[in-house]
């Protein structure tokens, strides 16, 4: 439990974490390791689990009717995979795949969610770290359809 | 004003629609032709018209000059049509180029979009030409995709150097790719560079460029040392003509490269 602590502690999204939320979302976590090629999850699955991630890269994909799987981004250590589990209908709606070995912390959603409807400043805490993510990643979305590099502009 | 005749010595495509040509003067007058990282030329196609090229070439490199080219309109869907040996008209070397001076002793921070890694090309061949004059040196370069990856075989040279960070992203990819996947902005905040003390240089569209800001301001880049390359529609390429004011600059004389706080109100413009 200390070594998970220490990760969870020292890994840049939770910079700054109080001591008695660290050890609510501790509560939560695991770690969990995957080879290269293992999926994280898949589109439509439950949202059940977030990671963070300590070492390796990990590949978002949609895969396109008639095409192969693309991938539109891809993340490492230092950086969170998923958002769904924040968000009724708690389903992926994309894959996640390991690029290489890739170790993270696991976080279990039921359990986080549980504890935020039980401590809303935890909730609040968590949101004001999720959302700056997610505004982020729409901004990268957003620049991504503009496709700024076609030969249009 | 008049140009100078000019030939091409090579001719060879980058990615589609991109196409890089090598010209040697060939009017009887100083060569080789010296240039600052970051300026651009003024090509003729005789018959079709003129358009502003960056160089994108090593400046130690006498043996060569290099512009590489998007084939995008009438004029250089023409110099895309030449092959080795055609005349056309070259003026120049215009405007202000990357301040490499400025980054001496300093962190620098290379961000390119798309062709915006052409005009900034000469910039890293200066700084790898002086390597010890800087600190560290760090390459952030984005992509349409693997395909469009300009200068491939030399960003895999750069790569393999200990001296420099050379990062690589593309927009979107199919998943056999084994690089990174997302726009060149995310490559910023997970880039090695100490911010009070960096220097960056930023080229490629403007949408491009702008996020590029944000992000290199939430980096605690300031705002005094990011420098842009800015395109316009250049014409006199002497500051005479008008076609290229960008408020109270002009680009082809005062740039293309300014620093971003003359440009900041500018850009958010919609009429600029």
């Amino acid at each position: 439990m200390e070594g998970l602590e220490r990760f969870v502690r020292e890994h840049p999204f939770f910079a700054g974490l109080e001591e008695g939320f660290l050890g609510l979302v501790c509560g939560c976590a695991r770690n969990v390791v995957f080879q290269a090629g293992d999926y994280l999850f898949h589109e439509g699955a439950p949202a059940d689990q977030f990671y963070l991630l300590r070492h390796g890269r990990v590949g978002l994909e949609i895969t396109v009717p008639g095409r192969s799987a693309v991938t539109f981004q891809t993340l490492v250590a230092g950086e969170i995979v998923g958002v769904s589990w924040l968000f009724p209908p708690y389903r992926w709606t994309y894959d996640a795949r390991a690029l290489e070995l890739t170790r993270a912390i696991a976080l279990d959603a039921a359990c986080l969610r549980g504890k935020c409807e039980q401590d809303h400043d935890l909730g609040y805490d968590l949101m004001k770290r999720f959302v700056p993510v997610v505004v982020e990643r729409l901004h990268a979305t957003r620049m991504q359809i503009l496709d700024v590099y076609g030969t249009s502009t | 004003m008049i140009p100078r005749k000019a030939r091409v010595r090579r001719r060879w495509s980058e990615t589609p629609g991109v196409f890089t040509l090598d010209l040697a003067l060939d009017d009887g007058q100083a060569n080789p032709f010296a240039f600052a990282p970051g300026q651009f030329n003024m090509l003729t196609v005789f018959g079709v018209g003129e358009v502003a090229i960056s160089i994108s070439g090593d400046p130690s490199d006498t043996k060569s000059l290099l512009h590489t080219i998007r084939d995008v309109g009438a004029v250089t869907h023409a110099l895309d049509g030449l092959e080795a040996g055609a005349v056309l008209g070259l003026r120049g070397p215009f405007g202000a180029g990357w301040p490499l001076d400025e980054a001496r002793g300093r962190d620098v921070v290379i961000v390119a979009g798309g062709l915006g890694l052409a005009p900034l090309r000469p910039a890293l061949h200066g700084l790898i030409g002086q390597r010890e004059r800087f600190g560290s040196i760090e390459l952030l370069y984005g992509a349409r995709s693997p395909d469009d990856i300009l200068f491939e075989r030399e960003l895999e040279g750069w790569r393999h150097r200990l001296d420099l960070n050379v990062e690589v992203t593309v927009d979107h990819a199919p998943a056999t790719w084994r690089g990174h996947v997302g726009v060149v902005t995310t490559l910023i905040a997970r880039a090695g560079f100490d911010a009070p003390d960096t220097i960056a240089f930023v080229c490629g569209p403007e949408v491009m460029m702008r996020f590029a800001i944000k992000a290199l301001e939430d980096a605690g880049v300031e705002r005094e040392a990011i420098y842009l390359s800015m395109e316009r529609n250049m014409k006199c390429a002497v500051g005479l003509c008008g076609h290229c004011q960008f408020g109270p600059a002009f680009i082809c004389r005062d740039g293309p490269v300014l620093r971003y706080d003359r440009l900041r109100d500018l850009l958010a413009l919609k009429e600029f």
